[in-house]
């Protein structure tokens, strides 16, 4: 190789790097260093006034483990998982479905169901807060017509985690009806010219032609759907706190409780780290299954 | 039976969308009503604004939206400078370490800056950014997100406008300014919504990194005016909300074919 070309690649690797540099250190400030303290952080005891803080190895894990706040909270999250992600992408399939038809007013269908996409959780909340209020709620009131007597939806432990949830979908839907949409738009008219002529069915056609063909599109969602079910949890400081009795705490809300209103960081960062592993299963899901029929180029 | 079924499809499409969006009817209606009224549903009941006026008193609402303002605007600006300058890197300069460098910031997609909130409020503390707007927008411009979708963009750019432009004697920073930014301009448009609605929205990190109302942002504000310790009335917290969600809400409506194309592009690619 001559001396020309070592020099101008050298030039390339500086001119990347530099390139690169800002955001390489806005990351590892935010991300990556913090990662790796929380780690850290997760091996010592908390810090008392009597007393400083220790390393201790994995005991705060096992605290973790003892504890069945933790073991209620996680189990919550699950449902929360189990519940939203399935309902918000058989809606979004069907809403996209819908406002990709030949039904009219479709553009109104497509502005309704995107809506709460761009209303933040907080306001989301307080629009809620006056469907489940008892008495003067809506649902009661709606309930109340039918002779149903009146339900303190956020207030019981039997029903809170549901009523967080029902907010969710709501959410959510709406934002993954439009990958669907997108997806849908892709697909040839041809194939349904086909599917006509072959005398196919518009039902037979979906689930032979449409649905495999957004299959795709489904795993993509489905990993934006599990990160948001942790990420997911702003109305829960309007609606619920996580209560009564701990009924719809969610992951997310017991780090900061733990950390921001009991003071307890070690536990803090320990629930983190056994997060960011779960994060790291979806993470390994989106490279080992998504990455293959992606187009990453 | 085939003349029935698309019919009933499109009532139960329309059914969806109109409760889809009453959550939203509720609230307007609510915010321009008495208490009593909006919550027995009296259809002939007055059209108010004490429920407003209430709720602008009740907090210094010009602040917080001022803070979220300056607060979008601060994430975008960074967002930009650094995913333009990292995308670009990824896109068009071959070097060493560049795959593996780039698996790393792929990976942050995952560690959401939500979760890291223990010790990023440590960090921010320890850089002095605690109750600033800085402190809110800091962990989010080096987005990888942002990152892949510039180096998504650029890449789309043809060579040869690349290698014209250096021919006539651009510097490097010459043929990123001149040919792959204005290039990627529907790419900038498409992030910048989805960044600022983001933004605008977010609320866990501005609650623990503000604690007093000089870098307060809306969504914080309006969680804390509507907390039932402060016991008001749920027309004025409607009204509050209205307040909050306006501004985004008739962005929305009115640049709506870009809003749903921005999100397409920023999901899709």
């Amino acid at each position: 190789m001559t001396d020309a070309f070592r020099i101008a690649t050298r030039r390339r690797a500086i001119h990347g790097w530099l390139l690169l540099s800002p955001a390489l250190v806005m990351l590892s400030t935010f991300a990556f260093y913090p990662s790796v303290a929380t780690l850290w952080a997760s091996f010592f005891s908390r810090e008392t006034r009597r007393r400083p803080s220790e390393f201790i190895g994995l005991n705060n894990y096992r605290f973790l483990f003892e504890d069945p706040t933790f073991w209620k909270v996680a189990g919550n999250n699950l449902l929360y998982a189990g519940v939203t992600i399935p309902i918000s992408i058989a809606l979004a399939l069907v809403m996209a479905l819908w406002a990709n038809s030949k039904i009219p007013g479709k553009s109104f269908l497509r502005t309704a169901y995107f809506t709460p996409t761009v209303l933040p959780m907080i306001a989301a909340g307080n629009l809620w807060l006056f469907f489940y209020t008892p008495d003067i709620g809506v649902l009661d009131q709606l309930f109340g017509l039918v002779g149903l007597g009146s339900m303190n939806w956020l207030g019981r432990p039997e029903t809170s985690l549901w009523a967080i949830c029902i907010v969710t979908i709501w959410k959510e839907s709406g934002f993954f009806m439009i990958f669907y949409l997108a997806a849908l738009q892709t697909i040839p008219p041809e194939l349904k010219e086909a599917a006509d002529i072959e005398g196919a069915s518009r039902w037979t056609y979906t689930r032979r032609i449409v649905l495999p063909l957004l299959m795709p599109t489904t795993l993509f969602i489905l990993v934006n759907a599990l990160i948001n079910s942790v990420k997911l949890i702003d109305h829960l400081f309007i609606l619920t706190k996580g209560g009564p009795s701990d009924s719809s705490k969610l992951i997310l809300y017991y780090i900061w409780e733990l950390s921001f209103a009991f003071f307890d960081s070690p536990m803090a960062a320990a629930t983190t780290v056994l997060v960011l592993a779960v994060l790291g299963i979806v993470a390994a899901l989106q490279f080992g299954l998504l990455d293959r029929r992606t187009h990453y180029q | 039976m085939t003349r029935l079924m698309p019919r009933i499809e499109a009532a139960l499409a329309l059914l969806l969308a109109l409760v889809w969006i009453s959550p939203l009817l509720f609230a307007l209606w609510a915010a321009f009503h008495a208490t009593t009224d909006a919550v027995n549903f009296t259809l002939s009941a007055p059209l108010i604004l004490d429920n407003f006026r209430t709720a602008w008193d009740g907090a210094p609402w010009l602040r917080y939206f001022l803070n979220t303002f300056l607060l979008v605007t601060l994430v975008l600006a960074g967002q930009f400078f650094l995913c333009t300058l990292a995308g670009f890197a990824f896109a068009r300069i071959d070097f060493r370490g560049k795959g593996t460098v780039f698996t790393l910031i792929l990976l942050q997609l995952f560690i959401l800056p939500e979760v890291l909130i223990v010790k990023n409020y440590a960090i921010a503390a320890s850089l002095g950014l605690v109750d600033t707007i800085a402190g809110i927008g800091v962990p989010y411009m080096a987005s990888a997100f942002g990152i892949f979708l510039m180096r998504q963009a650029f890449k789309g750019v043809p060579m040869e406008l690349d290698e014209a432009a250096r021919v006539e004697g651009c510097s490097l920073l010459g043929v990123l300014w001149r040919v792959y930014v204005p290039a990627a301009r529907p790419t900038y448009i498409a992030y910048a919504l989805v960044s600022v609605a983001t933004h605008w929205n977010n609320f866990l990190w501005p609650l623990i990194v503000t604690n007093t109302e000089s870098a307060r942002p809306l969504t914080v504000g309006l969680s804390i005016f509507g907390a039932p310790e402060n016991g008001v009335d749920i027309s004025v917290i409607s009204a509050a909300t209205v307040m909050v969600i306006a501004p985004l809400l008739v962005l929305f409506l009115v640049f709506q074919r870009q809003f749903v194309q921005a999100f397409l592009r920023a999901g899709i690619k």
